[in-house]
């Protein structure tokens, strides 16, 4: 749950963000230059407390389910922009060229010529960042959320004898879920490229 | 709102929990770079077995999170072999096995980029497999690794907070017990949000420039 | 691959260095039967030839001949398919073991490779020494020379070459004649009986060539090492070979003096080969 709407959040962001990296008006290049420094520059826990514990004493009080989704979700997002500027930029610029030669509007060149050939790039790098997002919805355990490691923790603290079992299991789940998820990009990717690059 | 007496009572606490974490970092850094150089070797071992072992644990050990690696280092360890690790030195041992196998693919990739005629060269002089790994192969391989060496030593220091989870007294920890004593928590966590940026911000900076230096001298 | 290699001689008798009596010098090179296949690719389709001690031999032929596989070969970083290889009287890529010949362990090539120089189309200096410790270095580490003698031996041989006023330098500001002579210097230094030169002039850009087969000439003209010259340099193979090879599609298809290979060519392999040559 919290993977699947983190995952969300980060993949809007990365596009917003990379893209606006790229933006004509300095504004909106500042701006999210900041975003991602701040988000790359913290810890994802430190911004998980903060969203969580701090935020209420400015008065924001946020449930637990959304701080999650939005610290993960954000510092995901500022990473991902990075793998969409530079896999937009490594677009060779014959194909801007091409396009404006053949008098695109500039949303029709970003939408039909080049994200096409950048998002292509961008599989494999978002694949290992789903994996990192996966191992990092564990952190929620600090803000006391029921996810899988919390709930072998809880476990832990009945059956104390347990322990290895339980984390040896533990970690397994996470293993397999990773490995599945990776596997199914590459899959994604080989359809994607077949007979392209 | 934002209390600066409040700050500056709290600020000399957290700057010396500062100190813990950077201590942390750079034992685990020196931890994962040992340890990823060995599984570097390993994975290349002509010995089928070795290599393929060494893919699976390196695979396995980047599919899981830190923390329940550290909660197992932490609480399983003691159960399973009767020593008990201190904090510190779990928080050491997992941290660096961590990465070592972030970093292991990076001393790959940097073995990979000496070129083959340098493995013949070595070869056509009579040196022996030691001798070409220690005079020729490394000394090539690991200069242009550096900055992605820098950025991990980064990546590192960003995760040090998780290591809280074990008892181990870094910066998140001493926040998190300020909180509890004070039940203020917008400055401590705002504080160690600053402090975690500062040193990440400087650290990438001079990752930047040593980049820039290197590339510099490369292109002589 | 290896497995069949071994298999091939499980149990076979062990051939004797020197079959014939009469031959006053015992070759420094011999091989015998050698074919090499690449998967499916057969490059070499059975290869003798013996070479004598400090005989020049220049191997000619078209690209894709196994010219450099034979080389590379020689200097062991190429095993045989099949066949045996000697080098002064002792087989290259196999020892005995209990009567029965293996293939050859580490030690057994570490030891074999102290008669075996060769120099690289590419070069392959190393880029993170200086030209001095390029030189050097390999005396020190696997001859275990100290530091002044190994320095005394590399100054005078870089001297030969005409680079030593370039000891502090290091090879990425060099020219590639230069590079190349420092490689030279670097093989030569170790004092093998025999070198394998693999197209040294081939990367270079043409107003270089010169430079560097000033130095092999200078190098073949003191005449006690044993050279093999795999070369596209028509003139010079001409000029310095005691003997040239004419390889085509994996096998060796004429040999002979000078004269004979490039004035009496008696194959219409060769004819039609060197004519391209010429015309071009």
């Amino acid at each position: 749950m919290v993977a699947f709407f983190s995952a969300v959040l980060a993949i809007a962001m990365s596009f917003a963000a990379g893209l606006s990296r790229l933006s004509k008006l300095w504004i909106v290049r500042t701006v999210t230059a900041v975003y991602v420094e701040i988000f790359r520059g913290t810890s994802l826990l430190v911004q998980l407390f903060w969203l969580y514990f701090a935020l209420p004493f400015i008065g924001i009080e946020l449930p637990k389910m959304l701080a999650a989704i939005l610290a993960i979700g954000f510092n995901f997002g500022a990473y991902g922009s990075e793998i969409v500027r530079s896999a937009v930029l490594a677009v060779p610029k014959g194909q801007w060229e091409a396009s404006v030669a053949l008098n695109m509007k500039p949303w029709q060149r970003m939408w039909n010529v080049i994200l096409p050939q950048a998002s292509l790039r961008m599989l494999p790098p978002f694949g290992n960042q789903l994996v990192e997002l996966i191992k990092s919805t564990s952190l929620v355990y600090f803000i006391t959320m029921a996810d899988l490691t919390y709930q072998a923790m809880v476990l832990r603290n009945n059956y104390i004898s347990w322990t290895t079992e339980i984390l040896v299991l533990l970690l397994l789940m996470y293993f397999v879920i990773a490995t599945l998820v990776s596997m199914a990009v590459r899959l994604l990717e080989r359809k994607w490229t077949a007979g392209r690059l | 709102m934002w209390d600066w007496n409040y700050v500056f009572d709290i600020l000399p606490e957290l700057l010396s929990a500062l100190k813990m974490t950077v201590w942390v970092t750079l034992c685990a850094f020196v931890v994962a770079l040992i340890i990823g150089l060995l599984l570097a070797f390993a994975a290349r071992s002509q010995w089928k077995p070795v290599s393929l072992m060494t893919k699976g644990i390196i695979e396995f050990i980047r599919n899981t999170p830190l923390l329940v690696q550290v909660f197992f280092l932490y609480y399983s360890l003691p159960l399973l072999t009767g020593i008990s690790i201190p904090a510190f030195y779990a928080g050491v041992i997992g941290l660096g096995l961590h990465y070592s196998t972030y970093l292991s693919e990076v001393y790959r990739s940097g073995i990979e980029g000496v070129p083959k005629g340098q493995w013949e060269a070595a070869t056509a002089l009579n040196y022996t497999k030691a001798q070409t790994w220690r005079s020729i192969i490394l000394p090539q391989a690991v200069p242009p690794i550096i900055p992605v060496l820098g950025n991990y030593l980064i990546v590192m220091f960003k995760e040090t907070p998780i290591l809280c989870a074990i008892t181990l007294v870094e910066m998140m920890l001493t926040a998190k017990n300020i909180v509890s004593q004070s039940f203020r928590a917008f400055e401590p966590y705002t504080l160690v949000g600053i402090l975690f940026l500062i040193i990440s911000y400087i650290a990438s900076l001079l990752v930047q420039r040593l980049e820039k230096r290197m590339n510099l001298q490369r292109g002589k | 691959m290896n497995a069949v290699v071994i298999d091939a001689f499980a149990g076979a008798e062990v051939p004797q260095p020197d079959p014939n009596p009469a031959a006053e010098v015992k070759p420094m090179v011999r091989y015998k039967g050698v074919t090499k296949s690449f998967g499916d690719l057969q490059v070499l389709k059975g290869i003798d030839l013996e070479m004598q001690p400090g005989e020049k031999v220049a191997v000619i032929g078209p690209s894709g001949s196994g010219k450099t596989t034979m080389g590379r070969m020689l200097m062991t970083l190429e095993e045989p398919t099949e066949g045996t290889i000697e080098v002064d009287g002792e087989l290259l890529w196999h020892m005995q073991e209990k009567g029965r010949l293996v293939r050859a362990n580490e030690k057994h090539l570490h030891r074999m490779r102290c008669s075996v120089g060769m120099v690289f189309q590419h070069f392959n200096l190393f880029p993170h020494m200086s030209v001095l410790r390029n030189v050097t270095e390999a005396p020190r580490k696997v001859l275990g020379l100290s530091k002044e003698e190994a320095e005394e031996r590399a100054v005078s041989m870089l001297g030969k070459v005409g680079l030593d006023d370039k000891l502090k330098m290091y090879p990425a500001n060099l020219s590639g004649g230069q590079k190349q002579r420092v490689a030279i210097a670097r093989a030569l230094v170790m004092r093998p009986k025999v070198m394998v030169f693999d197209e040294v002039t081939s990367a270079l850009d043409p107003e270089l060539v010169g430079e560097v087969l000033e130095v092999i000439r200078e190098i073949a003209e003191e005449g006690d090492m044993a050279m093999m010259l795999i070369t596209h340099e028509m003139d010079f193979a001409k000029e310095i070979a005691d003997r040239v090879i004419f390889g085509a599609d994996g096998l060796i298809v004429e040999q002979g003096t000078p004269e004979e290979i490039f004035d009496n060519p008696r194959s219409e392999r060769l004819q039609n080969f060197l004519q391209r040559f010429r015309s071009n």
